[in-house]
C-alpha cells in the first residue's frame, strides 16, 4: 500500500507488474548491522555474550520488518516478522542443547581417570573410587530389558502388521500401545515394585525388576518402530512369496524382517538409548549400592543415572570429589546414550537394503 | 507404493501348516502380553494402592485424609506441567515450522536430527543441568521479576536465592518436552497437501500467510494433540523435578518462591528409599493417581489424532 504505483494505471507502460522488494541480501545485512550494533551496545556496557546475541536478535527482528514495511508493504513486513520469529524460536532451542553438553563436559571431563573406570565405591570415602559397578548394573540391566522386550516387541509388531492388519483386536492393541507409550517411568518402577513384593516381600530390591520396569517403557517404543519398518515392505514382495508357495511364516522370517531389518536395528538401539537413561525406576526397585553386583536376582544394583543422581544429592564431606564424580557419571551417561544412537543410525545406513533405484 | 492389494486375487488354500500355526500363535502371544502388562499396571497399582487410601495420618505428612494429602502434590504436578507447556508449545511449533517449511532442504535432516538429540538426553542429566545452570542463572531474573512484577500473585516472591523454583522445574521439563512436541507438528506440517501450498502461494500469499492459511487449519487437531503427549511427558517427568526443586507439599500460585509446590512424580523418588510399611502404599496410591491423569491425557490425545486421522483421508 505504501507504493504509490497502484494508483495511477492511465499509463500502461510506468505500471511495474511487481512491487517494490527489498534485495536478496537484505536480511544479511541487517543481521550483520544488529550483530554490529549489540557488539558496540556489549562493549560499551559490558553485557555478556548471552545479553549480546539476545540484543541483536531483537534488533534484527525489529530492524528487518521496520525496513521492509517502509519499502515493501504491510503483508510482506509481517511474513518477514513471523520468519524471524520462527528462526529465534529455533536458535533459543539449540541455546539448552549447547549450554547442556557445556556444563556436563566440562564439568565430567576432570572425573575421567583409569580408577574412575575400574573401581567401585566400597569402602571408598572422600576422593578417589570410579563407577565401575554402576557400568556394570546399567549393562546388565539394560541388557536384559532389551533381552525381555525386543522378541516380545518384534512378535507384537508383525501381529499388527501381518495378522491383525484391519481386524477389531488389533486396533485395540495399536491404540493400547500408543496409551502405554505414555506411562510414566515412576510408574513403570511402581509397578515393578508392587509386582515384585507379591513374591518376595516388602522392602524388594534386585536387579530383575528394574529389567521389568524398563521392558514396560522399552516395549511400546519397540513394537512402534519396528511396525512403523513393517509397513514400509512393499506388498509386491510377500505376493512374489507367496506365489511360489512359501508358507506365511517363512515369508515373514525370510523376506519381511530382512527387508526391514535396517529400520528394526536402528529402532531398538534408539528404545535401548533411551531406558538407558532412565532413572527413576531404578532407584525405586534396583536400589543403591556401593559394590559391585554381577547377580540380577538378589540384591541391591547400583545403575549409572541411580549413581550420578545420590553422589550429586549426597556428596558426601567434603562434597568435592562426590560431585565430580555425579558429573562424571553423566557424561558417561551421555556418551553411551549418544554412542547408541549415532550406532543404531549407522547401523540402519549399513543394513539397508538395496533398493537398485 | 504399495497401495494396490489386489483383493482380487485368490486367497491361497485354506491348508494350515504347523509351522503357520505355531507363528502366528507366538505373534498372538506377544500381543497379549502387552495387553496382560498394562492390565497388570492398573490392576497391581490398585492393589497396593488401595490400603494408602485409609492410612493413618502420620503416613501422610499428617493430613487427615487421602485427598488432602495428593491434592498439593496433584496442583505442583499441574503447575510445572502448566508452565512447560506455555513455554514449549509456541517454541515446538517454531521448531516445527523450521523443520518443515523454513529451512533449506539440504538443511532440514540435521536439524531434525539435533532436536532428535535433546529428546536422547537421560532425565537424570537434565535434572543436574537445572540445578547446576539453569537455576543460578535465572536468580537475577528472578529477582528482578519480583521487584517490577511482584504485584502479580505469580512473582510476589520473596525470590528463591538458589534458583530451585516451580518455574525452573517447568522450564527445564518445557525443554525436555519440546522434542516430543516438535516431532509430532513437524509430521503433520509436512503432511499439508502441497496443492493446498501452492494454490495459496500462486494466489500471491506470503510464506507467512501460506502457513496461516494452508498449514495450520489443516494441522490443528495434530498440535492439539501434540501438545497433549507433551503434557503427558511433562506430568510423568521425575528427576528433573525432583533435582531441580526444593520442594514442599504446599500449594501456591508463587512460581519464583523458595518454598514450591512438589509434584507426584517427585514426591514418591524422594521418599520411596526411606518409606516403610502403610507408608510405601500411600506412595503407590499417590502413583496411581499419576498414572490415572496422564493415561486420561494421552487416551485424549490419541483419540483426537485417530479422529483427525479419518478426516484426513477423506
Amino acid at each position: 500500500m505504501s507504493t504509490a504505483t497502484d494508483t495511477r494505471p492511465t499509463d500502461r507502460a510506468l505500471l511495474p507488474l511487481t512491487g517494490a522488494k527489498l534485495p536478496r541480501w537484505a536480511p544479511a545485512l541487517v543481521l550483520a548491522l544488529a550483530a554490529a550494533t549489540a557488539g558496540l551496545l556489549a562493549l560499551t556496557l559490558g553485557w555478556g555474550p548471552v545479553g549480546t546475541a539476545f540484543v541483536a536478535v531483537l534488533l534484527f527482528g525489529l530492524a528487518l520488518p521496520a525496513w521492509s514495511l517502509a519499502v515493501e508493504n504491510r503483508r510482506a513486513a509481517t511474513d518477514r516478522f513471523v520468519t524471524s520469529l520462527v528462526w529465534g524460536a529455533f536458535l533459543l532451542a539449540l541455546i539448552p542443547l549447547v549450554s547442556l553438553t557445556w556444563t556436563v563436559v566440562s564439568n565430567g571431563a576432570p572425573a575421567f581417570s583409569a580408577e574412575f573406570f575400574t573401581f567401585s565405591m566400597r569402602n571408598v570415602v572422600g576422593e578417589g573410587g570410579g563407577i565401575y559397578h554402576a557400568i556394570i548394573g546399567t549393562l546388565i540391566i539394560t541388557g536384559i530389558a532389551a533381552l525381555m522386550s525386543v522378541p516380545i516387541g518384534l512378535m507384537t509388531a508383525i501381529y499388527l502388521v501381518e495378522y491383525g492388519a484391519g481386524k477389531r483386536v488389533a486396533r485395540s492393541i495399536n491404540f493400547l500401545v500408543d496409551v502405554m507409550t505414555g506411562i510414566p517411568s515412576i510408574v513403570a518402577g511402581l509397578f515393578a515394585y508392587a509386582l515384585f513384593l507379591i513374591f518376595f516381600g516388602p522392602g524388594v530390591r534386585m536387579g530383575f525388576a528394574g529389567s521389568v520396569a524398563l521392558s514396560v517403557l522399552m516395549v511400546p517404543v519397540v513394537v512402534r518402530s519396528c511396525e512403523e519398518m513393517l509397513k514400509l515392505v512393499p506388498n509386491d514382495l510377500r505376493e512374489a512369496s507367496y506365489a511360489l508357495g512359501v508358507p506365511k511364516w517363512r515369508t515373514i522370517v525370510k523376506v519381511v524382517l530382512p527387508t526391514a531389518m535396517a529400520g528394526i536395528i536402528t529402532g531398538v538401539m534408539l528404545a535401548v538409548a533411551r531406558v538407558a537413561g532412565e532413572t527413576a525406576p531404578l532407584l525405586i526397585i534396583a536400589g543403591a549400592t556401593d559394590s559391585v553386583n554381577f547377580n540380577p536376582f538378589d540384591e541391591r544394583m547400583m545403575t549409572l543415572p541411580v549413581f550420578a543422581y545420590y553422589s550429586y544429592t549426597q556428596p558426601g564431606v567434603p562434597p568435592g570429589p562426590g560431585l565430580e564424580r555425579a558429573w562424571g557419571a553423566a557424561l558417561i551417561l551421555i556418551i553411551i546414550v549418544m554412542a547408541l544412537n549415532l550406532l543404531g543410525r549407522a547401523l540402519g545406513h549399513l543394513f539397508a537394503p538395496k533398493t537398485g533405484r | 507404493m504399495s497401495a494396490p492389494t489386489t483383493a482380487a486375487w485368490p486367497t491361497p488354500p485354506k491348508k494350515r501348516r504347523m509351522g503357520d500355526l505355531l507363528f502366528a500363535g507366538a505373534t498372538r502371544t506377544a500381543a497379549s502380553i502387552i495387553l496382560v502388562a498394562l492390565a497388570g499396571v492398573a490392576i497391581f497399582l490398585t492393589v497396593e494402592g488401595l490400603p494408602g487410601l485409609t492410612a493413618p495420618p502420620e503416613r501422610m505428612g499428617g493430613e487427615a485424609t487421602f485427598l488432602a494429602y495428593v491434592w498439593p502434590l496433584v496442583f505442583g504436578t499441574l503447575l510445572a506441567a502448566f508452565i512447560a507447556l506455555l513455554i514449549a508449545t509456541p517454541l515446538s511449533i517454531g521448531v516445527a515450522l523450521v523443520i518443515s517449511h523454513y529451512s533449506p532442504r539440504r538443511l532440514a535432516k540435521p536439524i531434525g536430527y539435533l532436536v532428535d538429540l535433546l529428546a536422547a538426553v537421560p532425565s537424570v542429566v537434565y535434572g543436574l543441568w537445572g540445578i547446576a545452570f539453569v537455576g543460578p542463572a535465572l536468580v537475577p531474573v528472578y529477582r528482578w521479576l519480583e521487584e517490577n512484577l511482584g504485584f502479580l500473585p505469580f512473582f510476589s516472591g520473596p525470590a528463591s536465592g538458589t534458583g530451585r523454583t516451580i518455574l525452573t522445574a517447568g522450564i527445564v521439563l518445557a525443554i525436555m518436552a519440546l522434542p516430543i512436541i516438535t516431532a509430532i507438528c513437524r509430521e503433520i506440517f509436512a503432511q499439508t497437501p502441497t496443492l493446498h501450498q501452492e494454490a495459496a502461494l500462486a494466489l500471491g500469499a506470503t510464506r507467512f500467510e501460506m502457513v496461516r492459511m494452508a498449514v495450520i487449519p489443516y494441522s490443528k487437531s495434530g498440535i492439539v494433540s501434540a501438545v497433549m503427549l507433551g503434557l503427558g511427558r511433562a506430568l510423568g517427568e521425575t528427576m528433573a523435578v525432583a533435582l531441580v526443586l526444593s520442594a514442599t507439599r504446599i500449594v501456591t500460585w508463587d512460581v519464583i518462591a523458595s518454598t514450591s509446590p512438589s509434584t507426584i512424580a517427585a514426591n514418591i523418588v524422594l521418599g520411596f528409599p526411606e518409606a516403610t510399611g502403610l507408608g510405601v502404599n500411600v506412595l503407590i496410591a499417590t502413583g496411581l493417581v499419576l498414572f490415572v491423569i496422564t493415561f486420561a491425557v494421552n487416551f485424549t490425545a490419541r483419540l483426537i489424532v485417530a479422529r483427525s486421522e479419518k478426516g484426513l483421508v477423506r
